[in-house]
């Protein structure tokens, strides 16, 4: 099986302001063609984490290698691979949003014809408003302006930090979606941060949770997700009487805790209709099964949710 | 290639700003008053010239000409020109800091310097643009309306009077030290910018280092005597020994030296602080 290719590695990375760790050790490796999730509540050092990466600040210790080569030594070779948005989008407000582009356009080290330009302004849907001064443009818009900035000199690697804060539903459903048809159409690595773990399920194929500036686990979103040990509440009309039977039954299963009308049981996803047949057969009557993933819990205690 | 693909931009950026056009307008402004001024009480402004030495020398022609009031126009508005260059050389790397645009500049495949010095040279061309306009203003306009003739300037050495044919060499040789003055504000407001975040504390910042400079060099204390020949604002109206008789040529190169050693050190900090600053906006 064919190895698959590191296009982002951090090892180590700390990055500290006085006595304050905003990063403190983090490692994770983004792969090729992966939308890699980049998880963590606010103030976890996500931010602080891209700005190393794309050499903005300059790190306390550790490496970045993207590409296979070293940031510090190779920064203009690796940049000219890159395109990214760093937080809110940025523009120039006094020039025209086509204008913009141009200027970005100029310098990321390709020749970019005007036709170009275009064909990117009318990919993110801003065709028609090529010709207005930023100043004039909603955040959503400018947040696809954004995207079109990314893409201008058609990089391999796309960074987006936190591109869908500030939208309405409508505009996150319309970034999802030019994200999905970035990876899919156009075969790009997306290294994308946020702070809500549905968002990072719904696009990515790979994260990693940081807190703290540590890393806290990374991995695929399906075996992160989906951990075959899951804590299931089942909802049952007697509470006392499921505890006693599951804990007189073989199945030895355990129960983590009990409210009124429900119990929170570690069991595998394969044994669930198994314990659901033990209590119906038993004549208790089950109202609900939730798998209540280890994973969104622990995301949820770190967010303070 | 990218850089001066990167100076373009900046030429764009400076082109497009609101702000850019507020030196040009005020200059013209002034100017304008200036010369209407002139031309209502221009009679009464040469008298004070001539008065003490009427008894002596009788003054013939068109002696409020072009030539003269441009000398004037200069004189007062070098001193103040500064502020309107800081206004956007001081805003030229914290302007981009707080509008968020130096995260996407900086994150482009070209070196930190690169960008600080395709700034720093189209901060010289609007510096450039500037003084050209007030040359062309005081000049130009000035002998469209008041003609041309011999120059008479009152310097430390009594009443000097030049020929109409010497005076062009000495303003073009007058604005280029002028010039050099000028570049020096524009770097010192372009180094503040880098130590900054908004575009408000670089600009007052320029202006309370060129009143605090300009006071110091006032003050009759030994002490500071021995710094007042190498503060950049005692050169700033070098520009004038063109106007003496005989030119001193050491001065007007000590002057030239101090202020390109000005221009070296700033520049340096700038590019060092430039490069290794976080961009944290």
């Amino acid at each position: 099986m064919q190895e698959e290719e590191k296009i982002i590695e951090v090892s180590h990375l700390v990055k500290n302001y006085g006595k304050f760790n905003a990063v403190d050790d983090a490692s994770f490796d983004v792969y090729r063609g992966d939308v890699y999730g980049f998880l963590g509540p606010n103030g976890a050092g996500k931010s602080t984490t891209i700005r190393t990466i794309l050499s903005l600040i300059k790190p306390t210790s550790g490496q970045i290698k993207i590409f296979n080569r070293d940031m510090a030594t190779h920064r203009p070779y690796i940049l000219q691979r890159i395109g990214c948005i760093v937080e809110k989008p940025d523009f120039y407000n006094y020039l025209s949003a086509e204008k913009n582009l141009e200027v970005f356009a100029r310098i990321s080290g390709v020749d970019i014809p005007k036709k170009r330009v275009h064909e990117i302004i009318e990919f993110v849907g801003l065709k028609g408003r090529e010709k207005d001064k930023l100043r004039s443009f909603s955040h959503g818009m400018k947040q696809r302006l954004g995207i079109a900035q990314t893409l201008i000199h058609d990089p391999e690697l796309i960074i987006l930090d936190e591109p869908t804060t500030g939208l309405d539903p409508q505009g996150i459903i319309d970034i999802r979606n030019l994200i999905l048809q970035l990876k899919h159409e156009r075969n790009k690595t997306i290294l994308l941060s946020s702070h809500i773990l549905s968002e990072i399920e719904l696009i990515a194929n790979r994260m990693v949770i940081i807190n703290k500036g540590k890393t806290i686990v990374q991995g695929s979103v399906t075996d992160l997700l989906n951990a075959r040990d899951l804590i299931v509440s089942f909802q049952v009309n007697d509470v006392e009487k499921a505890k006693q039977l599951i804990q007189s039954s073989t199945l030895n299963l355990v129960i983590e805790s009990t409210d009124d009308k429900n119990l929170f049981i570690h069991i595998a996803q394969e044994r669930i209709p198994i314990l659901n047949k033990l209590l119906c057969d038993s004549g208790i009557l089950v109202y609900s099964i939730e798998a209540k993933r280890k994973l969104e819990d622990y995301f949820l205690k770190l967010i303070g949710a | 290639m990218k850089f001066w693909k990167n100076t373009y931009n900046e030429f764009i950026k400076i082109a497009a700003k609101p702000r850019s056009y507020i030196g040009i307008g005020a200059i013209t402004l002034i100017v304008s008053i200036i010369l209407f001024a002139m031309r209502v009480d221009g009679a009464f402004f040469i008298s004070l010239i001539t008065k003490p030495f009427e008894q002596s020398l009788s003054f013939e022609g068109n002696i409020l000409n072009g030539n003269l009031i441009a000398f004037v126009i200069l004189q007062m508005l070098i001193v103040h020109v500064p502020l309107l260059i800081a206004l956007v050389t001081g805003d030229l790397v914290s302007g981009e800091a707080a509008m968020g645009t130096i995260r996407l500049l900086v994150t482009k495949p070209i070196s930190r310097t690169s960008i600080l010095l395709s700034k720093y040279l189209a901060g010289c061309a609007y510096t450039l643009v500037m003084l050209l306009w007030l040359m062309f203003m005081a000049l130009v306009v000035g002998k469209m309306i008041f003609g041309t003739g011999d120059m008479m300037v009152l310097n430390g050495n009594g009443l000097v009077v030049f020929s109409e044919q010497d005076v062009f060499w000495r303003f073009a040789s007058g604005f280029s030290l002028a010039y050099l003055s000028l570049v020096t504000v524009a770097t010192l407001s372009l180094t503040l910018s880098c130590f900054s975040d908004n575009s408000i504390g670089p600009i007052v910042s320029t202006m309370a280092i060129i009143i605090l400079f300009t006071i110091i060099s006032t003050l009759d204390v030994p002490v500071l005597e021995k710094v007042q020949p190498y503060l950049f604002t005692n050169h700033m109206v070098a520009w004038r020994n063109f106007f003496d008789d005989p030119i001193p040529v050491a001065k007007i190169i000590k002057s030239g030296e101090i202020l390109l050693i000005h221009i070296i050190g700033l520049l340096t900090i700038a590019i060092y602080k430039f490069n290794k600053k976080d961009i944290l906006s």
